[in-house]
């Protein structure tokens, strides 16, 4: 209730003059008339009586404010007659206050859209019940977030820290609702995954543990709820509806709750499956398998009380069980935790790095823009010590006018920070409808809508900023001496040679430079890395995938229909050539496999001689992506299983295990179940995970030869087809070739290179965007800052001018005395900015694929760039300077 | 004027306390009793008083209804409350002391030391 009646005396403050302050005006009326009363019973006339009475009670105004502050009850008052002042003053010079609106607006819009993808991506947990409590497991010393499911068993049932552990991948599948196939996104979880999480249907019912009665044993499917609404039109009969999924009937046992997205930030499945049906879903079934750590992540929550450092002992003390028990699968087990949104340090760790430093430089934007405004309200503050010193005259405390200039400061800032808020808004949703990986993965989004966190931080920015460049002419206001000032008029102070403003101007200069020089330096970097040497040629080459699993395909079928495939396709006129591959390099990760030389008889994971990159490939895969072969051959469909099993290595493997390139051609090594093979072939060295990589060992076998139940190769292969002919048509030629072979198989068809732009060079592409926004923000900036300061210089040195132009002073004459200055500053502030810029690209280097600073290209151009914004700043001051008429300027004095 | 002191930091509050101990007042007539008791000898601008007076008011010490003057002006007259009367005592045997130490600090000779 208290609070209600403050808030009706604040509203009534706002809106009209309070009752307070009328009792005050008349209480100190009151008084002057007594004094009066008193003076005139001694013999004055009532007026002069009154004048007395006037003069002797003091600064009337001064101690009706004084009276007012003591009462405590102004403040809201005072701010109001500041913000009314403020307008006035700023509708005066409406030049002034749009520049300065729309450099906030940039500013402050730049951070709100860099913190709220921060805050959705990394501050902002996962939308399930306690969120605060679940983590994932990550395994080793490279934080690897997969699994394999046996040793996920182990440490489910073994640990005590956790309430429970659920496991899950993602894939895709071919789901047949009756009419056309389509291919979906879904988790294969296990039985507890909604138990544990703590989710509750909000149409039918979910599996459980219960339900899992080993492989194929749970064909059950829960929708998500906007697949639901979109796919099945919200119809509640879905429930216990049969369905085709890869062929396989599966019952629709419920329809998750809406705000439920699965436990990914960045892509939201269509439906979950159990986990112990991945025959049926993926083609094969790995779960046996302690080596194959296929199972995308592990997580779970806490049990009360227990800490992080607690349950990673306890993870690790598995671990070492793990290590002692299967020394043949298992090595290196030693366990951390993360958060499971991003995938845990995969995608999170870089992402975290990449936003922190993004936030810094939009932090660096709105500090360069604080300074601009700073210089922009000192150069104000002093063309209106007249106005200043005047009301100090009159009797205006120097407090109360600075807190109108901050008033006049937070205001622009809020507006400012208003404005730049809702285009931030506009910009994000934009980012949040977006499909980064139309292409691949369609359901894959970016989440990043702005909420409360959002608004606070733009306000407490905003409000921040005003009071940073408010404070910049405090002392110049203190420093006011209003009869000096307004004996001698606007006189120019000599003396010190430096000024706060120059100081401003060289630190607004150099952090903009530093943000043009990492723009130009990702942007080179970028240009780079599209025109380097992947180890394969993408441009004219298409991915077909043709999932042959999800076609109903499975076991021995499919290495024939693999072939009937690559022969179909290869058939098509346009198609120079064509080949599969289990996972195209550079597409979202790689798999790998740990290799002993031919002399290693103890197989344990710690003898290895080398991790290497392992693709399953048909024949004429090489040429379809123009790999080329140094030396050996390619295979041949004779390599089949009945042939000795044979590999070709690229070039660092052969130096690696075989310490020799030449030779490594006839050699042998082994795979950890012991199996021999021949090397036949060298291939080139490429970009395997991703672009940034140094050299990998990798190896690449005949596709028959890989034994089809161990990996999931043959299931998810894709054909690279090379042609020379209009990519579109070749593409719907060879799509429908294919379903002339197959009309329930899913076939897509994605240009190699846009998928790498999707895909390998995202990260790359996304940092290049962010950087050359905000690169083009810092020039903005730049060219405000430096055009306020000449032009403000020049017109303050008009008459100066005037008078050199008078006394036959030259065009460069002229301008060197109006822009010197300016161009020494900006000079000043480039070199500083270039050396910060230049070694905070090394931090660039890490992200941004080929980003060196020591680039002769990239230095140059961030001087051309800095001379030429200099140029464009001060050009239309330099046309003032330059048609100074003396005599009119003679004349006007 | 030359005759007139200065007011030290602090005094005019105690005063104000010591004028309306003696009896409700309006502003002007908590002036015109300062003046009184103190033998005119304290110098104080009129309207000095009122942020004073509200700033008392707001802390408590004293209370103030609308009145009528004695020449039938409406005028507000202040009073003490019972926080301000110990408020006064307090600050009365406050000052007391100071005085009574700087009087004796003042009035030392070099042969007591």
């Amino acid at each position: 209730m208290k609070s209600l009646a403050w808030i009706r005396s604040v509203a009534a403050k706002f809106f009209h003059r309070s009752p307070v302050a009328d009792e005050t005006e008349e209480e100190l009326r009151s008084h002057i008339e007594l004094r009066a009363d008193d003076l005139e019973r001694s013999g004055l006339d009532r007026a002069e009586a009154e004048r007395r009475a006037r003069i002797e009670f003091g600064g009337y105004e001064r101690y009706r404010e004084e009276s007012h502050e003591a009462l405590g009850g102004n403040f809201i008052e005072t701010l109001v007659q500041d913000a009314r002042f403020s307008l006035r003053m700023l509708r005066k010079s409406p030049g002034f206050t749009l520049v300065s609106i729309l450099t906030l607006a940039l500013a402050i819009g730049a951070n709100a859209v860099v913190f709220s993808i921060m805050n959705a991506l990394i501050l902002r947990p996962l939308r399930v019940p306690h969120a605060e409590s679940l983590y994932a497991v990550e395994r080793g010393q490279d934080q690897a977030i997969n699994h394999s499911f046996p040793d996920y068993l182990d440490l489910r049932d073994r640990n005590r820290s956790f309430e429970d552990l659920v496991a899950y991948n993602v894939t895709g599948a071919a789901l047949d609702t009756g009419n056309n196939p389509t291919s979906p996104w879904l988790m294969e979880v296990t039985g507890n995954y909604f138990d544990a999480l703590g989710i509750r249907p909000s149409l039918g019912r979910f599996f459980h543990r219960s339900d899992e009665h080993g492989p194929d044993s749970a064909p059950y499917i829960v929708l998500r709820y906007a697949y639901w609404h979109s796919h099945f039109h919200d119809d509640h009969g879905v429930v216990g509806r049969v369905v085709q999924l890869n062929k396989h009937p599966f019952t629709i046992l419920g329809v998750a709750p809406p705000d439920f997205q699965g436990t990914l930030l960045f892509l939201a499945p269509d439906f979950w499956v159990p986990i112990v049906n991945q025959g049926q879903v993926e083609g094969v079934d790995v779960l046996n398998e302690r080596g194959n750590r296929g199972i995308l992540m592990v997580m779970g929550h806490l049990k009360p009380g227990v800490t992080q450092a607690q349950a990673v002992a306890d993870l690790n003390s598995i671990g070492t069980y793990l290590e002692k028990a299967y020394p043949k699968d298992d090595s290196h087990m030693t366990f951390s935790l993360t958060s499971p949104g991003l995938a845990g340090d995969w995608l999170g760790g870089p992402m975290r790095e990449f936003l922190t430093g993004l936030m810094l430089l939009a932090g660096l934007i709105l500090l360069a823009a604080c300074a601009n405004l700073g210089s922009l309200f000192a150069a104000r503050a002093a063309d209106r010590s007249r106005e200043i010193a005047l009301r100090l005259a009159l009797g205006s405390s120097r407090r109360r006018i600075l807190r109108q200039v901050f008033t006049e400061a937070v205001l622009i800032s809020l507006v400012g920070g208003a404005v730049g808020l809702a285009g931030s808004v506009v910009l994000l949703r934009g980012l949040s409808a977006w499909r980064p990986f139309s292409t691949v993965a369609p359901n894959m989004t970016v989440p990043v809508n702005p909420d409360t966190n959002v608004y606070l931080v733009a306000l407490l920015l905003a409000i921040a900023s005003g009071f940073l460049f408010g404070a910049v002419p405090v002392r110049q206001i203190l420093r006011t001496n209003p009869y000096e000032v307004v004996k001698a008029g606007l006189s120019r102070r000599t003396g010190r040679r430096i000024t706060v403003r120059d100081l401003l101007l060289v630190a607004q200069i150099s952090i903009c430079a530093v943000l043009v020089t990492s723009s130009m330096v990702a942007v080179r970097g970028l240009i780079g890395s599209l025109h380097s040497n992947f180890g394969f040629e993408p441009r004219n080459a298409m991915l077909v995938g043709a999932s042959l699993s999800t076609a109903g395909f499975s076991g021995d079928s499919m290495p024939a229909m693999q072939k009937r495939l690559i022969d179909t396709v290869r058939n098509v006129p346009g198609v120079k050539s064509a080949g599969s591959v289990d996972r195209p390099p550079l597409y979202f990760g790689a798999n790998t496999a740990i290799v002993f030389t031919d002399k290693t008889t103890d197989l344990r994971p710690s003898n290895a001689a080398a991790e290497a990159m392992v693709y399953n490939i048909s024949p004429g895969y090489f040429e379809a992506a123009h790999t080329s072969l140094l030396s050996g051959r390619d295979f041949t469909w004779h390599d089949d299983e009945n042939a000795p099993r044979v590999a070709v290595v690229n070039r660092e493997f052969a130096s690696r295990i075989f310490s020799s390139t030449t030779n490594a051609v006839g050699g042998y090594y082994k795979r950890p179940d012991g199996t021999r093979i021949q090397v036949v072939g060298i291939a080139e060295d490429g970009k395997y995970e991703k672009v940034t990589e140094a050299p990998q060992p990798a190896m690449f076998l005949p596709t028959m030869q890989s034994p089809h139940v161990r990996g999931t190769h043959i299931t998810d292969s894709t054909l690279v087809v090379r042609t020379d002919r209009n990519p579109q048509q070749v593409a719907a030629a060879i799509k429908s070739a294919l379903s002339e072979l197959d009309p329930g198989m899913p076939v897509t068809i994605q240009m190699w290179d846009k998928q790498l732009n999707d895909s390998a060079l995202f990260a790359s592409r996304m940092a290049t965007l962010a950087l050359g926004v905000l690169g083009l923000m810092g020039a903005v900036l730049s060219i405000t800052g430096i055009f306020g300061m000449a032009a403000y210089s020049v017109s303050k040195r008009l008459r100066e001018l005037g008078i050199r132009v008078a006394l036959g002073a030259q065009r460069s004459e002229v301008l060197q005395a109006a822009l010197g200055r300016a161009f020494k500053l900006l000079a000043f502030g480039s070199a500083a900015g270039l050396i910060l810029g230049l070694l905070a690209t090394r931090v660039l280097a890490a992200i941004v694929y080929g980003a060196t600073p020591r680039d002769p290209l990239v230095l140059t151009g961030v001087v051309l760039a800095m001379a030429l914004l200099g140029l464009v700043a001060t050009w239309i001051p330099a046309q003032r300077a330059l048609s100074v008429d003396p005599l009119i300027l003679l004349r006007e004095e | 004027m030359t005759d007139q002191a200065q007011l030290l930091p602090g005094t005019l509050d105690l005063l104000i306390l010591k004028a309306v101990s003696l009896g409700p007042l309006h502003g002007y007539g908590i002036l015109l009793r300062i003046g009184q008791i103190s033998g005119q000898a304290l110098l104080i601008e009129q309207g000095a008083l009122y942020p004073a007076l509200f700033r008392l008011v707001r802390q408590g010490l004293l209370k103030a209804n609308w009145g009528v003057s004695e020449n039938n002006r409406r005028a507000k007259f202040y009073e003490l409350t019972a926080a301000g009367r110990d408020r006064f005592r307090e600050e009365t045997e406050g000052w007391n002391r100071v005085a009574t130490a700087m009087a004796v600090a003042l009035a030392a000779q070099s042969e007591e030391i």
